[in-house]
């Protein structure tokens, strides 16, 4: 069970969070969004193998949701950080 | 040591406390435990511990156990086990012992109490950590304690430390990410042989560690041969510690061995009043420093020592026991035939590599160690001892047994619990398999109770022999969690029965309970189905409540429906992006039925939204939905517009809801809330009014779920069940009838509502489901956008539509697959064109009916289509007041 940093709250485990796929994906404007984009923004999401920046709320807990650098591969968390806040650099 | 009575496969045998069953038995003289599943040949003892893969037995004292190693039970006075032939038996009695589970952070878990466990675990203590210890065994101190060494006084005295945890009888069953473990720890069955209703039997521990260390040791290995399986045939530490502790079956033994350990055991067993014929070592030549460690003392107490060969093949007794070894060296010649009652074997050690394959640490093949080692590079895991290959100077050579010809291999047992034999791998290999993978699942190899503890690296070894590759060119050992068998009762702990999951029930609940009403599973509330008068089934009760809400006045509790407090000067700005509907305009007092999709433009749920005030909103949701729509408005207030002042609370407990339904509800209200406005001009469809009803503060709304005229009470919950009370008393004379969900599914499908989760299942936008009216043209809204992607604007969708069926008695079974009329009785395959959401028997229309989703269903209006031998017409999916005149009264 994943351990993960709530920047809130502080690690706790996985069975609190609810996860929320990518993170810092443009929501385009309805209105002027080619079906292109529209679908990529619906459907398309990247599953990297290593470092992924990804949105996790912590449902079970203080309920609000952040981003976190984590490695898919071994499961080591980056650095977090809140929405609308500069995204940290991808870890090494 | 105390005497301990107990029964094995019928016997009465006496044997000492503290002994396994094996041992028990073995010292009552039992060598033949059981016959092996598949080829009935006769089994013993084979090794010490977990990995035994013949000793099989089902417990049948106390709380019971299908099937466990009898090297693993600890004797109890009382206990009754009995041998299995692979299979187990589940006891057929409710398991009435106590379990639980504890949670504990730890600086520093070690895995394993040998001796490098324990010198793990000191050297954290002594750092101050906070460190938990465990160990599976009845006793600390792994091998060394089997051995009857004496472990150092400062590695115990270390576990008696303040921050030391120490449990023995506790397996780590799995490790997982960020220094997660799962282990579990038996707590009485070593005690008594009773059921364990006070002291919970197992505790399952979840522990999470900064650092965890891994000191698992490692099995024994057996050697492939012909007739290897014969009781009386053991791995050389297990016969060794046997003896020790006061077995005296055997006489003599002859040590087959391809290291220096079963020169370590030949030497043990010599001490303890054996007769060791024979060391035979497939190792000509030896290191000085195994010479003068092993070889020497043996040659020193008289043993004869066969350099270069190895065991062939054996003989046995007439029940199969073992009565001779046949020696062998193909290059010299030599064969021999040597009678013993005990062959010991000592085919190198596997370290027990599990618990780091779960985290994906790979093992690396040492050839000078002939095992599969781990040596960790990942910072918060360590791995020491045995595991880590700290036992080289054991000298094993790569052997995994002897050349031996497609008869003779038929009965080379290479995974003795599946009968899988060297031949099984050889026809594998004929069949072009390699990858340890397709090996596992062509032979069944590995697969059994023991889970390949001792075949495993065995099967390398010989795939590879057979195909010319070293053990690690085969592939990588990959195991799964649970490292032992687990009882479920232990995983659950107290979340058994009532407890297995919460349940809500509602203020009423206890009323709806003694009316008699069986209860619907609604998520995690309890709902009633109906209320049954005396001799009534489901039809018949249903029929009478959907006729009193049609015709009188019938009560139902909607409690249960999802309620969402939102308040902020941006809540009807939100709303709007939220429903397809506007919202922002709605007066203050009045409600709005809305529907919400997804980004992609598909039914998410839906609900009736309350203006209470300017800035605040009361949202309804459906009862199963609650917590996702929750979580969805977070989600977009909180990622996508925190510009907005919003603030959503859950108040779905707080409020107790009475809906009264049908023409006489008008009455009913006037009779609860006599100085209450009620006429049809002044509480119009959708209008909220406050007022007392019977006494009690509410807000009534006039809402219709069934199309009748209806009024939806609202009071605190707490106040739920005295409201029902009332409206029960007062409607009596008006025959006020209690409904539950089975007719408020058939009114509402009367009418053609939809369920959102019956009538969709996350693939229908709202134009499928008929409701294009709820589409606002003036403003945007979540998905509105998706709409007019070309796959969801196609015109031929599958759309919602009734059906009625030709036989009105019928009854279409709800989720129906259904063809075009000329498929009319057809055997499949036959093309498809729908399927049925809805069904149900109308009281009102005195037919079956049902809703549908249809490819192309809008133009299909007035088909037949064919369901099996039955057919139905498909109409529009509204049956009853198309005219919407009824929800005026």
């Amino acid at each position: 069970m994943l351990h993960i940093p709530c920047p809130y709250c502080g690690p706790r485990d996985e069975t609190e969070f609810h996860y929320g796929a990518g993170a810092n994906i443009f929501y385009p404007d309805p209105a002027i969004a080619t079906d292109e984009e529209w679908s990529k923004f619906v459907f398309i999401r990247e599953n990297p193998k290593g470092w992924h920046a990804e949105r996790w709320v912590h449902s079970a807990g203080c309920r609000r949701w952040f981003n976190v650098w984590r490695n898919t591969i071994t499961h080591e968390f980056g650095p977090t950080y809140k929405p609308f806040t500069e995204q940290p650099k991808r870890p090494v | 040591m105390s005497n301990v009575t107990f029964k094995f496969d019928g016997v009465d045998y006496v044997g000492q406390a503290g002994d396994s069953l094996a041992t028990a038995l073995l010292k009552n003289g039992v060598l033949h435990f059981t016959d092996s599943t598949y080829r009935d040949r006769p089994r013993g003892v084979m090794s010490l511990w977990i990995d035994e893969p013949n000793a099989l037995v089902n417990i049948d004292s106390g709380a019971g156990e299908p099937m466990v190693q009898a090297t693993t039970v600890e004797i109890t006075d009382g206990l009754v086990a009995r041998s299995l032939s692979g299979i187990g038996d589940l006891p057929d009695t409710r398991d009435l012992s106590r379990y639980d589970r504890a949670y504990r952070y730890a600086d520093v878990l070690v895995v394993g109490a040998g001796l490098a466990g324990l010198a793990e675990a000191k050297k954290y203590a002594d750092q101050g950590k906070i460190v938990i210890i465990m160990d599976d065994k009845p006793e600390v101190g792994g091998h060394a304690q089997q051995c009857g060494e004496i472990i150092p006084a400062e590695l115990l005295a270390a576990l008696t430390r303040e921050n030391v945890t120490h449990l023995q009888r506790t397996t780590v069953i799995g490790t997982y990410d960020q220094g997660y473990a799962v282990a579990v720890e038996r707590r009485t069955d070593h005690v008594n042989s009773k059921v364990s209703t006070d002291v919970a039997r197992i505790r399952t521990w979840h522990v999470r560690a900064e650092h965890t260390v891994l000191a698992t040791g490692a099995f024994q290995r057996p050697l492939v041969f012909e007739n290897n399986d014969r009781p009386g045939i053991m791995l050389s530490h297990a016969a060794a510690t046997y003896v020790e502790r006061g077995v005296t079956k055997f006489k003599t033994a002859v040590v087959v061995t391809v290291d220096n350990q079963g020169y370590v055991d030949a030497i043990r067993l010599h001490k303890s009043g054996i007769r060791v014929l024979a060391i035979v070592d497939v190792r000509k030549k030896l290191s000085k420093a195994s010479k003068k460690s092993a070889r020497k003392p043996a040659e020193k107490l008289g043993i004869r020592i066969i350099k270069g060969a190895t065991a062939l093949d054996t003989n046995g007794t007439l029940d199969g026991i073992l009565s001779s070894v046949v020696i062998s060296d193909p290059k010299s010649g030599l064969k021999e035939t040597i009678a013993t009652d005990l062959l010991a074997i000592s085919g190198g050690w596997t370290p027990t590599v599990h618990l780091a394959t779960y985290i994906g640490i790979k093992p690396t093949w040492s050839k000078k160690r002939a095992a599969f080692i781990v040596r960790s590079k990942v910072k918060s895991i360590s791995t020491v001892g045995m595991l880590a290959g700290d036992f080289e100077e054991y000298e094993p050579a790569v052997f995994f047994g002897p050349e031996l010809d497609d008869t003779q291999a038929l009965v080379a047992y290479v995974d003795h619990q599946r009968d899988a034999t060297l031949r099984d791998l050889r026809r594998a290999v004929g069949a072009g398999m390699i990858s340890i993978e397709h090996v596992k699942r062509y032979t069944a190899i590995g697969t059994a109770h023991d889970q390949g503890k001792t075949s495993g690296t065995l099967t390398m070894g010989l795939i590879g022999n057979l195909v010319g590759l070293a053990p690690d060119e085969i592939g990588s050992l990959t195991f799964r969690p649970p490292y032992i068998a687990v009882p479920f009762a232990a995983l659950a702990g107290r979340e058994r029965g009532l407890h297995t999951e919460p349940i809500r029930t509602t203020s009423m609940h206890s009323w709806h309970v003694a009316a008699g009403a069986p209860m619907e599973d609604v998520g995690q509330w309890k709902r009633p189905w109906f209320f049954p008068k005396p001799g009534e089934d489901l039809h018949a009760a249903v029929l009478r409540e959907c006729r009193a809400a049609r015709n009188g006045v019938a009560v139902m509790d909607a409690s249960t429906l999802g309620k969402i407090d939102i308040q902020g000067k941006d809540a009807g700005a939100f709303l709007d992006q939220v429903y397809t509907n506007m919202f922002s305009t709605l007066k203050v007092g009045m409600s709005r039925y809305g529907l919400m999709c997804g980004v992609d433009g598909m039914v998410f749920d839906d609900g009736v939204t309350t203006r209470l005030g300017e800035n605040h909103w009361l949202m309804t949701t459906t009862t199963g939905g609650a917590a996702k729509v929750m979580d969805w408005l977070e989600e977009w207030l909180q990622t996508e517009w925190p510009h907005l002042e919003v603030f959503c609370t859950s108040v779905t407990e707080q409020i107790a809801t009475v809906a009264i339904v049908g023409p006489k509800s008008r009455e009913l209200l006037a009779l609860l809330s006599p100085g209450l406005d009620v006429s049809k001009e002044g509480f119009a469809f959708m209008e909220n009014k406050y007022a007392d009803v019977a006494g009690i503060p509410a807000r009534i709304a006039r809402i219709s779920f069934s199309g009748e005229l209806a009024y939806e009470i609202n009071v605190s919950a707490w106040y739920g069940l005295e409201l029902w009370l009332k409206v029960m008393e007062l409607g009596a004379p008006l025959g006020v009838t209690p409904y539950g969900t089975e007719s408020l599914h058939v009114l509402r499908a009367e009418k053609g509502f939809v369920i959102v989760g019956q009538e969709t299942d996350g693939t229908q936008t709202p134009d499928d489901l008929g409701m294009d009216w709820i589409i606002s043209k003036k403003k945007d809204f979540i998905g509105k956008r998706s709409f007019s992607r070309a796959d969801t604007s196609r015109p031929d969708r599958h759309q919602l539509v009734g059906l009625l069926p030709e036989t009105s008695e019928f009854v279409i079974p709800e989720g129906s697959y259904f063809a075009e009329v000329q498929h009319k009785g057809a055997t499949p395959p036959i093309p498809h064109i729908g399927y049925v959401t809805s069904s149900y028997f109308s009281g009102e229309l005195n037919r079956s009916f049902a809703m549908a989703l249809v490819h192309n269903g809008r133009a299909r209006i007035g088909e037949r289509v064919a369901i099996g031998n039955e057919t139905a017409v498909i109409t529009e999916p509204i049956f009853v007041d198309k005219e919407n005149v009824r929800r005026d009264g």
